[in-house]
């Protein structure tokens, strides 16, 4: 028996974490994301699944605490806001060289610099490109809903142990601060410290038995040759993850001339945006990447041979727009209509973006 | 007598604890780091705790600490070994987890997360090491460098008015309600180094009865940094650096 609640994004990422059996929580508070960890104060995991949820004393220790918790086979996750992101970026980029395993949530706001709390996608390139040094990628998910927010934090965690790789859940104020009906799973157990032995003991700092060498992680390697391999092993990881696991979702793409690209909180206006064209007898459709890395390439250019244009809808000055670009390879012309500053278009208004570029 | 017939089990008198590698020290000739290893190292072996100890390496010389005990390691970024630290101990409240971190990483890029692993009174081992200098990146200046001294970005000697004073983090440390045990002890005499060993056992015991953050300052040498030779370090160290970091316990409880 599901249970169904009426719940914030971001509420419901706590609700997530604690169901799918999440050992620790480690965040500081920045607005508009402190509803995670608010919640998960007051659900007081610690008392029924034992999970660890601490406030600490900055993103830089919050990403930290995650390095350390990862490097112990457990499942640990952390939430920021933009400014706190920028923070961890330093972190991540270490987990992402150690090959270890983490869900993190950025519920974005408008930046650069302190920037506004309003809703945000400028953090696509910082997330999708890499945001710290060095050449890594991370999975980055993008939900659209609270019931996605829910699930993508037991989605993250399937992924990030399975390719043992950080998995960004890439969400903004919008999203976050919007309550939805969410459709709860059954609690998932966290596992005992003898279980995280046997499934993770050939890699985690899960305490050297006489049975095994000693487990070292580390990002480290200067002799060029080890670390040339090092960075290969990274790059072949990323390859299969780019055919293995790139997902999306499309609306009336299939007699489209034209299709819209667009994800997160801008999917859900620019859904509205393609009824209204239809209504109008514009051939109009949808395409809602829902991982940002991989990004759907090979959808994009499935419909290269229909489509007369594409035109990317972002709440940045135009971020994604380069991906679809990389992908179309000059081959069908591609537009960009952004707003700024936490101002959310209108259907209506994208929908008049799209015929101002399209329609003259 | 040959040798052949010295070398026999029932003539040993002393080895390597097992918790060592094998592998050769990359440390410089007459650095405290390698005496501090093996004295951490034989505080596992002689607690039988090699199963259940996690090590935190920092950024510095000692990055490469996880190649010399059989144990469990993870390698952290500058300064923030107290956070990795803090969540491997509550994730696992019955394993031994220690930081192991040098002056630059502890007392001027990670002063953050050293105050605040403490100040929450995290039930892990500090060893910080204080040679007043940044090894491994060439004798640069670091928040316990000396006034006076000379190092590589303070090529005239430190000068208050530039540089600010020598950071006592170690007496900072003590301030703070969630740290049990505070000590400062050096490595260049044996006796030096009994002490400092009877201090790491005594860190070790505390983190399992949950009486909070132990914290062992050890005030190293490092002749290469200091360029003279490994004596002339060790009795620089005891005219100049003892008086300013006195050595003993500033907290027991």
């Amino acid at each position: 028996m599901t249970e169904k609640v009426l719940k914030k994004g971001n509420e419901v990422i706590a609700l997530g974490a604690i169901h799918c059996g999440c050992d620790g929580y480690f965040g500081y508070p920045i607005t508009p994301q402190s509803e995670i960890m608010e919640t998960l104060m007051e659900e007081k995991p610690w008392e029924t699944t034992g999970m660890v949820v601490l406030q600490a004393e900055s993103e830089i220790a919050s990403i930290n605490m995650v390095h350390g918790g990862a490097c112990c086979g457990k499942k640990v996750m952390t939430s920021s806001s933009s400014p706190g992101m920028s923070l961890m970026c330093e972190g991540l980029s270490y987990l992402a060289g150690s090959e270890l395993p983490c869900v993190l949530v950025n519920v974005v706001r408008g930046g650069p610099g302190l920037g506004t709390i309003q809703p945000s996608q400028g953090d696509y390139f910082q997330a999708v490109k890499g945001g710290g040094h060095g050449d890594y990628r991370v999975i980055v998910l993008a939900p659209f809903s609270a019931q996605e927010m829910y699930d993508f934090v037991w989605l993250g965690f399937d992924l990030a142990f399975k390719y043992r790789t950080p998995v960004l859940i890439l969400t903004d104020g919008m999203i976050g601060q919007m309550m939805e009906k969410v459709e709860l799973r059954p609690q998932k157990p966290r596992l005992s410290d003898q279980e995280v032995a046997e499934l993770y003991g050939s890699w985690a700092t899960t305490g050297k038995p006489t049975t095994r060498q000693e487990n070292i992680i580390t990002s480290l390697a200067l002799e060029a040759r080890v670390h040339e391999a090092l960075n290969q092993k990274l790059q072949a990881k990323y390859r299969v993850i780019e055919e293995s696991e790139v997902r999306f979702e499309t609306l009336q793409c299939e007699d489209a001339d034209y299709i819209l690209v667009a994800y997160g909180s801008m999917a859900r206006i620019c859904e509205s945006a393609v009824e209204l064209a239809r209504s109008q007898g514009i051939k109009l459709g949808l395409l809602r990447p829902i991982t940002l890395f991989p990004f759907p390439v090979k959808e994009i250019e499935r419909m290269i041979p229909q489509l007369k244009g594409i035109m990317s809808v972002e709440l940045s000055t135009g971020q994604m727009v380069e991906d679809i670009r990389l992908a179309v390879s000059g081959k069908v012309p591609v537009t960009f209509y952004g707003r700024l500053g936490g101002v959310i278009p209108t259907p209506q208004e994208v929908l008049d973006a799209f015929k101002t570029n399209y329609m003259k | 007598m040959d040798i052949k017939d010295i070398i026999k089990p029932e003539n040993i008198v002393y080895q390597k604890t097992k918790v060592l590698t094998n592998k050769v020290m990359h440390y410089c000739p007459g650095c405290s780091h390698g005496t501090v290893h093996k004295l951490i190292a034989e505080v596992i072996d002689e607690m039988d705790i090699q199963d259940k100890t996690i090590g935190i390496t920092p950024v510095g010389c000692a990055v490469f600490g996880y190649n010399y005990m059989h144990i469990d390691w993870q390698q952290a970024a500058h300064g923030r070994a107290p956070a990795l630290a803090t969540a491997t101990k509550r994730l696992y409240p019955d394993k031994y987890v220690f930081t192991y971190q040098g002056d630059g990483d502890l007392a001027s890029i990670g002063t953050a997360e050293i105050m605040h692993a403490c100040n929450r009174g995290e039930n892990i081992v500090v060893i910080f090491i204080n040679n007043a200098i940044y090894g491994m990146t060439g004798g640069q200046m670091a928040p316990t460098t000396l006034i006076g001294m000379v190092t590589s970005t303070t090529p005239y000697g430190r000068q208050v008015d530039l540089n600010g004073y020598p950071l006592k983090i170690t007496e900072l440390i003590a301030q703070l309600e969630g740290t049990c045990y505070v000590t400062r002890q050096s490595v260049q005499t044996a006796v030096a180094a009994r002490k400092t060993k009877k201090a790491i056992r005594k860190a070790f015991e505390n983190s399992n009865q949950k009486k909070g953050t132990s914290f062992i300052e050890v005030v190293s040498s490092c002749n290469s940094g200091w360029k003279v030779s490994p004596v002339q370090a060790n009795e620089w160290m005891e005219e100049n650096m003892f008086p300013v970091y006195p050595l003993g316990d500033i907290k027991d409880r």
